[in-house]
């Protein structure tokens, strides 16, 4: 038998079968190095062709626009930074770092009512025994596969009705009532992995629930809370169907609303200042990747959250 | 373990009340003093509740009540919604050539593109589970897509990669395949859109390296003593081993591929186009619900999408048995 690593469920591609005839032990290095070398080149090949819109959109920033439909390469022929100064200039009177500064206040008060109210929530389900807590537990997962279109018809009337429209609240105000069940279904398994001698210890040095709970449990759940704030930060920055619901006036736009106000407007002609709008608004979230990838790589195998 | 959301989600669907007492288990009143802090944890509990409850009964429940009312009534959100029983229902299915084609083509995004996302996430991810060292980088790179395959700026990028012109109509070209653009393409732009959802491969990707990582390498070894080959191994080893990984991403895809929304809006300027090919059921949903105001018929739709996620789900869970294991399950 040629297999006798312990290489898990190996490809088939992967196996060669090599001419000459070396002592069996040369023969497994030799192979080993070669399928490391395949496996690796395989690999990057597919990151490249993963990760090929990314950087086709960074290059792109520094097309002029005329070079858009006119050279099909990657590399512009005449690279400029001229798109970056237009497109500082903003849209419908109202400057770029508004946007910016509307995603942020947004993004930042959702990550906030998000750790608030799910690190409560999580707290009640794990923690404390109370009557009905099978039931509301039982329901906050099925809020996990709730299609959540099946409520923004009756949120969008009752909001209208608050007169709300064309403020925050709508996006703001649920991420403090904790409607985001992933996250407290995140938190919960956290706490429940603590053990309890520590809340035990706490009962009989005579501290109740609340001194329990911030003095013991909130430092322990800190990565999951981690995990959660960069999460939410991030789904709320890239959210479209929220702002463009409730969000009307062009200077109270987050990113994503004001985004299709570039692509709407200039499809054909400055299709230079849509794209350097677009690397722009991804910027944020690629280096928040990049700084807490192991965060989030790690909170999503653990935890099994969506993209 | 992402299986520990599996086994919440089996257990709620079982109606089963799930182990929260922890040790203790639940409180019996033998002692005269435990009644009363029996009832003092049940305040302190809706306490800490408080904010979620608020939110399940107001944001959640409430609305799914009101907009099951809605489904079967006239309602533009400036007169009373006036009751017609199941005529929305009845349009839906036997008046409105929009709403079948935009099912039609939401379905075949759902079970074409789903079982091709998780295909790619579990080849790529027994891929990586080959090595360990180096493979951490690989792993964020195709992890990034999943973080930002949703957002408005890669689907304007996606629609310029694939215009006329664009870097893939080039590619093509040079090997003779000389299609044009895909977006204004009435075959191609379904394609389009379900390459989009592959391209997110990497967070079922994650979840399965995560539970490949699981499976004892004595498993293999033994299949490869008794002579399996690198099919049976899967076979026999990977698969019922990955199973509950298996059935939690297929779970959690198929929902959420049903609620694509941005890209398709964005890559058709809104109008769901050409010919009405990306009007996907949530693309629909929003047209007839905010640009029309027919918020009754919306709120239908809304409902029919709920009952047929439902339906997967349940056939999903019933299915489980036969295929699904768990650890330390004999079956």
């Amino acid at each position: 038998m040629t297999t006798s690593t312990s290489e898990i469920a190996r490809p088939e591609f992967l196996e060669i079968e090599l001419d000459q005839q070396p002592a069996p032990e040369r023969r497994r290095i030799k192979r080993k190095t070669i399928n490391t070398i395949i496996w690796f080149v395989v690999l990057a090949a597919l990151t490249a062709i993963v990760l090929y819109p990314l950087i086709w959109l960074f290059v792109a920033t520094f097309k002029p626009s005329s070079e858009f439909g006119q050279n099909p390469g990657l590399i512009p022929d005449n690279p400029t930074i001229d798109n970056y100064f237009k497109v500082l200039e903003g849209i419908a009177g109202v400057p770029l770092w508004r946007f910016f500064a509307n995603s942020t206040f947004i993004a930042v008060m959702a990550v906030i009512g998000t750790l608030f109210s799910s690190a409560l929530a999580a707290y009640a389900f794990a923690r404390v025994q109370f009557k009905g807590v099978g039931i509301l537990f039982a329901a906050m997962i099925g809020t996990l596969l709730l299609p959540f279109h099946v409520v923004i018809i009756p949120q969008y009337i009752m909001f209208q009705k608050l007169d709300m429209v064309d403020t925050y609240w709508p996006l703001i105000l649920p991420k403090f009532l904790a409607t985001e069940a992933f996250f407290v279904f995140l938190i919960v398994q956290f706490i429940r992995n603590i053990p309890r001698d520590m809340d035990e210890a706490a009962r009989i040095d005579g501290a109740g629930h609340w001194r329990t709970f911030f003095s013991i449990i909130l430092p322990l759940i800190k990565p999951a809370l981690i995990t959660s704030a960069i999460f939410t930060f991030i789904w709320t920055w890239n959210d479209f169907l929220g702002p463009l619901l409730y969000v009307n006036s062009p200077e109270q736009y987050p990113l994503p609303v004001a985004l299709r106000l570039y692509n709407d407007q200039t499809s054909t002609s400055d299709y230079g200042a849509t794209v350097a709008v677009s690397f722009l608004a991804l910027l944020p979230i690629l280096i928040f990747f990049i700084v807490f990838q192991r965060f989030l790589v790690d909170g999503v195998a653990t935890q099994g959250l969506k993209g | 373990m992402s299986t520990t959301l599996t086994k919440a989600i089996v257990t709620a669907d079982q109606e089963k009340r799930p182990r929260l007492l922890g040790r203790r288990g639940p409180d019996t009143p033998t002692r005269p003093g435990l009644r009363v802090r029996n009832r003092r944890e049940t305040a302190t509990g809706y306490t800490f509740l408080l904010p979620w409850m608020i939110g399940f009964l107001g944001l959640t429940l409430g609305p799914m009540i009101y907009s099951l009312y809605l489904a079967f009534t006239r309602y533009n959100l400036f007169t009373e919604p006036r009751w017609i029983g199941l005529d929305n229902f009845v349009r839906m299915f036997t008046e409105d050539p929009q709403y079948i084609q935009s099912v039609q083509i939401t379905l075949v995004y759902v079970l074409v593109g789903t079982p091709i996302k998780l295909a790619a996430a579990l080849g790529v991810a027994m891929l990586l589970n080959y090595r360990d060292r180096g493979s951490t980088f690989f792993r964020s790179s195709f992890y990034a897509p999943s973080l930002i395959g949703a957002s408005v700026s890669v689907a304007i990028v996606w629609r310029a990669m694939f215009s006329t012109d664009g870097p893939v109509d080039n590619t093509l070209s040079f090997f003779g395949l000389d299609i044009g653009g895909w977006v204004g393409n009435v075959a191609l732009v379904l394609p389009m859109m379900i390459l989009l959802a592959v391209w997110q491969f990497g967070a079922p990707m994650v979840i399965f390296l995560a539970g490949l990582k699981q499976v004892p390498r004595e498993l293999y070894e033994a299949a490869e003593v008794d002579g399996a080959g690198p099919i049976r191994k899967f076979r026999s080893v990977t698969f019922p081993m990955l199973s509950s990984v298996i059935f939690f991403n297929l779970l959690l895809e198929l929902i959420n591929a049903f609620q694509v929304f941005a890209s398709a809006y964005i890559i058709s300027n809104g109008s769901g186009g050409p010919a009405g090919m990306t009007n996907f059921y949530t693309v629909y949903l929003y047209k007839r619900g905010f640009a029309d105001l027919q918020m009754g018929y919306a709120a239908a739709m809304a409902w029919v999408l709920v009952i047929v996620v439902a339906i997967i789900a349940a056939i999903l869970f019933k299915t489980q048995k036969s295929w699904v294991h768990y650890a330390g399950d004999n079956r």
